[in-house]
């Protein structure tokens, strides 16, 4: 289990991963699918920061992944805004309206902050829904390629590599923060805000700002979502977006970055996989949904990771 | 202009009851656990897609209703002891996790049991408007309101008046002294989650006639639920009604006084304003932080 | 990945050979691919879709295929979400290498598979009634759905002859209705009409007699025009008459199926509607031309599911037909040739009128593709 422990061999791992899976990539749509869970994943470990270290749940962040993508779509669409800024733009503005509502939300707990989430992303979903003017409404909006210094990131293999770089980079950011000063007092608060108090961490001001740091995560996996997909439609915001993202969470192993991720790509590939049952879809998903929870309740990555440290420990 | 207001009224009470009860069930099981429920919309929706397709099927409608509701415990029951029981001890947003794998998992098997379509049950009591005022209101929005009065009222008899709805009060309040002093938890949960599923096929029932019911109707009534039983206080039956009432109502007027495109925003605005200033709901316990 | 047991070819796969013409039948299958939202929001359009894509490929291949090829009929369920459609148009095109795509159930859904489409040269079938789908112009994009925009003319025109000037429009805020709604305010301003009242619900609120309130207090309102499908049209009507409401009401062609009349019981007594040809196939006169290939169809249909058919139905029927007619033409499946082909469709008649396309028009359809009906005695009555 060295592997996942020291901060430079988890991420050589991943690097490694991500490097060879493309041999066994066929074609554009395993690409793309490669592609949707390396997105995935980078909101899941922003998210993961707030839920899994930080023990606050929210259940708004698709919000978050919408506002980036929208943003994205009217700053480059409307008012020719280069694709890199514009998705800094959006972060920057998803940042200042989580720091916004994460104060007074923040203080809610448990189920009451899954509430107050949960408005604020279907709030923004109905925004997104209605001001077609701005939005294309229901029927969606078109946005064109992403540049980067004047090259076009287009095509399944272009992305692929884009999306890779940015996940390590998240994984990097998310493994460094949780070693810094504020993801110990992240740990502290999770433990017990009123001992983290005491011990002179500013409780409060540490969870706005992993808030506002997991919401910047997803609004720029949702910037780039939206150049990848070339058309986003306002469900990308809806309840069940975000429901399935806490879901990827949760399955993948709360309080592990690389859990985080393992939920995203399971939970992206499990629907391509059952695609083929039809009708009895659903009730596969929500059958293995449900097992996976009962039997490995702290997640797929720290469940697994404790059988092999057991294993190892007999030999 | 009254005539207009009461309308707006009746229109948030048929919602606004309706929520209520859908509520309600959130609130049972939060009391027994600790869980939110998110598979209780889909109890609403077996209660309703059950009787609408015994009536279908030429079944009395009294009749239809009471297998639903039996149906309806069943798969609460079984819920509980396959899925629920096995995670007992597991985190909160575990076992939150599968309930929504569950929900998941009971919608699919409707579509697949059933269909896709709309169904529909007749009005318990006729289809001829109750006008006053001015305004009026359906028959079938009087069984609701009806239904969650006579719920709250039973539910409040079970709690404080017998032995087994105390010991489930008690096991909420705090499971291993109410394990030390002879309560089985188990049993306990198993009864939240069956009584829960029993709220939810009333509600699923007496509903039907106004909103019709389909293998997807659970999802909106469970949101709406869970709003309305976070808004009055979570394990608070009477918040649960409150804050149903509350939602429903600033939905309708909202829709006369504002702007119908944003009513459900505004209704999830006053919400968070209210859990800004209340924390924990209007009528729930105050948290104590366990340090 | 690429092992997964596809049902749909092997459930399809022994029906033809029990069909018993597997000699006849030696080269590679015609696949076509299709993307629908078979469940989520838009399943009462998806659903049905599903079934007469089934229903008439095996019935195609119990006749012996197309140019002595079988065909081969992948289906995948997006659930109504524009990001899912994407992926599985890609994983269609990509992976099961289809011919042609049919689908995109709604106007989100085939938009998020367009970019795919045409950057992959797909030729792609849209089951959706958007008007951006096909215009501007997309070299690789069809559809066949009457436009949101034709039914709302049906409806404002027939406003007009009643001498209607002030309405109020209700309208499902999701995509179906918003379309519709939007469409609507174009055409009624185009024809002098007057919105005095415009509101929303969605898709499931309980009740809506707050925004029919609303309406009924506002001045001057002489009809009411709902644009919604699902369960809303029904809870609309039976609230209108539940205020007393008096002055006409008019639905879209998105209720047109005998499960509206069903849900809304006898409030629906007197309402006006815009619907295909198809779902008043037995009132048509005989000398309309869609009337045989309409009787066939709901017949066919209803004798397979057993249950009645909707406007939604005829969709992929049409796509169907004028993408087998084209391989036929085409003489293969060489999918520029193809595309070709289907451009050039010229006088098919289908559940949803006659269609005639061209490389400015990618959907063809006669504006006459609806009837005005009105639903009297729970049934429909053919008005023009």
């Amino acid at each position: 289990m060295t592997l996942f422990r020291p901060r430079t061999g988890g991420i050589l791992v991943l690097a490694a991963i991500i490097a060879l899976v493309p041999l066994g990539l066929g074609n554009g749509y395993f690409y793309d699918v490669a592609v949707n869970a390396m997105f995935s994943a980078i909101v899941c470990i922003g998210l993961n920061l707030l839920i899994g270290y930080g023990g606050q749940i929210s259940l708004g962040h698709a919000g978050f992944f919408a506002l980036g993508a929208y943003g994205s779509a009217i700053l480059t669409g409307r008012y020719e805004v280069p694709p890199l800024a514009a998705l800094v733009l959006s972060a920057g503005a998803v940042a200042l309206i989580a720091f916004v509502l994460g104060r007074p939300i923040l203080r809610l707990k448990g189920h009451y902050l899954a509430m107050a989430t949960l408005g604020i992303g279907i709030i923004i979903h109905i925004v997104l829904k209605t001001e077609s003017g701005l939005t294309g409404g229901p029927d969606g909006l078109a946005l064109g390629d992403f540049t980067l210094f004047g090259l076009s990131v287009s095509g399944e293999r272009d992305w692929y590599w884009m999306a890779g770089g940015v996940l390590l980079l998240a994984v990097w950011l998310s493994l460094n923060l949780i070693d810094s000063p504020l993801g110990r007092a992240l740990r502290a608060v999770h433990g017990s805000e009123a001992g983290a108090e005491a011990a002179g961490v500013d409780s409060s001001g540490t969870k706005v700002r992993v808030f506002v740091i997991s919401a910047v995560f997803a609004s720029v996996a949702g910037s780039l979502f939206a150049h990848k997909n070339g058309f986003i439609t306002p469900d990308i915001g809806s309840f069940f977006h975000s429901a399935e993202l806490v879901t990827m969470v949760v399955l993948g192993g709360m309080a592990s970055t690389f859990g985080a991720l393992v939920g995203a790509v399971i939970l992206t590939l499990l629907p391509q996989v059952l695609a083929s049952f039809e009708q009895y879809e659903a009730m596969i998903l929500g059958a293995i949904m449900m097992g996976t929870m009962i039997f490995m309740p702290k997640g797929l990555l720290p469940s697994l990771a404790g059988l092999i440290r057991r294993w190892r420990g007999e030999r | 202009m009254f005539a207009e207001f009461l309308q707006y009224l009746f229109s948030g009470l048929t919602s606004g009851a309706i929520y209520a009860l859908a509520g309600l069930g959130f609130a049972i099981i939060y009391n027994a656990s600790n869980v939110i429920n998110f598979a209780q919309g889909e109890f609403i929706m077996i209660g309703g897609m059950t009787a609408a397709s015994l009536v279908a099927a030429g079944t009395p409608l009294w009749l239809a209703v009471a297998l639903a509701l039996v149906v309806a415990m069943l798969v609460g029951i079984a819920l509980e002891r396959l899925a629920i029981e096995p995670a007992r001890d597991s985190d909160v947003v575990t076992i939150v996790i599968i309930t929504i794998g569950a929900s998941i998992f009971l919608r699919g098997a409707a579509q697949v049991i059933w269909d896709k379509e709309f169904h529909s049950l007749p009005a318990f009591s006729g289809e001829t408007p109750i006008a006053l005022s001015g305004a009026t209101l359906m028959p079938q929005s009087l069984w609701v309101i009806g239904s969650s009065a006579l719920a709250i009222a039973a539910l409040w008899w079970f709690f404080n008046r017998t032995l087994f709805g105390k010991a489930m009060l008690a096991t909420s309040h705090n499971r291993l002294a109410a394990q030390l002093v002879g309560i089985g938890v188990k049993r306990v949960l198993l009864a939240s989650f069956a009584l829960s599923a029993l709220l939810g096929a009333v509600a699923g029932v007496v509903v039907t006639p106004i909103t019709f019911t389909s293998y997807e109707s659970g999802i909106m009534l469970g949101l709406k639920g869970f709003s309305a039983a976070v808004l009055g206080g979570l394990g608070s039956g009477l918040g649960a009604i409150v804050g149903g009432l509350i939602v429903g109502l600033v939905e309708a007027l909202a829709s006369g006084y504002l702007s119908s495109a944003y009513k459900d925003a505004i209704a999830f605005i006053i919400i968070l304003f209210v859990l800004f200033f209340m924390p924990s709901g209007l009528f729930g316990r105050r948290g104590t932080d366990r340090v | 990945m690429g092992g997964f047991v596809r049902w749909r070819a092997v459930i399809l796969g022994v029906a033809w050979a029990c069909a018993g013409i597997g000699g006849a039948i030696a080269s590679e299958p015609i696949r076509i691919g299709s993307f629908l939202s078979v469940t989520g929001p838009a399943s009462f359009l998806g659903e049905p879709e599903k079934k007469t894509l089934e229903l008439y490929v095996e019935r195609a291949n119990r006749e012996g295929g197309v140019l002595g090829r079988r065909i081969e009929l992948i289906i995948y369920d997006d659930g109504g979400a524009g990001e899912k459609a994407a992926t599985f148009a890609k994983r269609l095109a990509d992976s099961d290498k289809v011919d042609v795509l049919i689908g995109g159930t709604t106007t989100g859904t085939t938009m998020a598979a367009v970019p795919m489409a045409e950057r992959a040269k797909v030729p792609l079938i849209s089951l959706a009634a958007g008007i951006p789908i096909i215009d501007p112009v997309k070299p690789w994009v069809f559809k066949v759905p009457h436009t949101d925009r034709m039914a709302a003319e049906k409806v404002i025109l027939d406003m007009k002859k009643r001498g209607i000037t002030r309405i109020a429009l209700i309208s499902e805020d999701a995509g179906f209705g918003k379309s519709g709604h939007d469409q609507s305010v174009a055409v009624a301003r185009e024809n002098g009409i007057e919105i005095v009242a415009d509101e929303v619900y969605s898709a499931k609120d309980p009740d809506v007699t707050a925004q029919l309130t609303k309406i009924k207090n506002t001045q001057g309102v002489q009809a009411v025009f709902n644009f919604g499908s699902g369960q809303g049209p029904a809870i609309v009507t039976r609230n209108f008459r539940q205020l007393g409401m008096s002055v006409p009401l008019y639905q879209s062609h998105g209720v047109a199926s005998k499960e509206y009349i069903r849900l809304a019981g006898d409030a629906a007594e007197g309402v006006r509607l815009p619907a295909a040809g198809l779902v008043v196939a037995a009132q048509l006169p005989a000398t309309d031309p869609q009337k045989p290939v309409v009787t066939a169809f709901k017949a066919e249909y209803e004798r397979a599911f057993k249950s009645d058919v909707s406007t939604f139905a005829g969709h992929p029927y049409d796509a169907l037909q004028i993408v087998l007619a084209a391989i036929n033409r085409a003489g293969g499946t060489d999918k520029a040739k193809l595309r070709e082909e289907i451009e050039k469709t010229s006088g098919y008649i289908g559940t949803a009128g006659t269609v005639t396309m061209s490389p400015t028009d990618h959907m063809g359809l006669s504006p006459s593709a609806f009837h005005m009906v009105e639903i009297r005695k729970g049934d429909w009555v053919l008005l023009d």
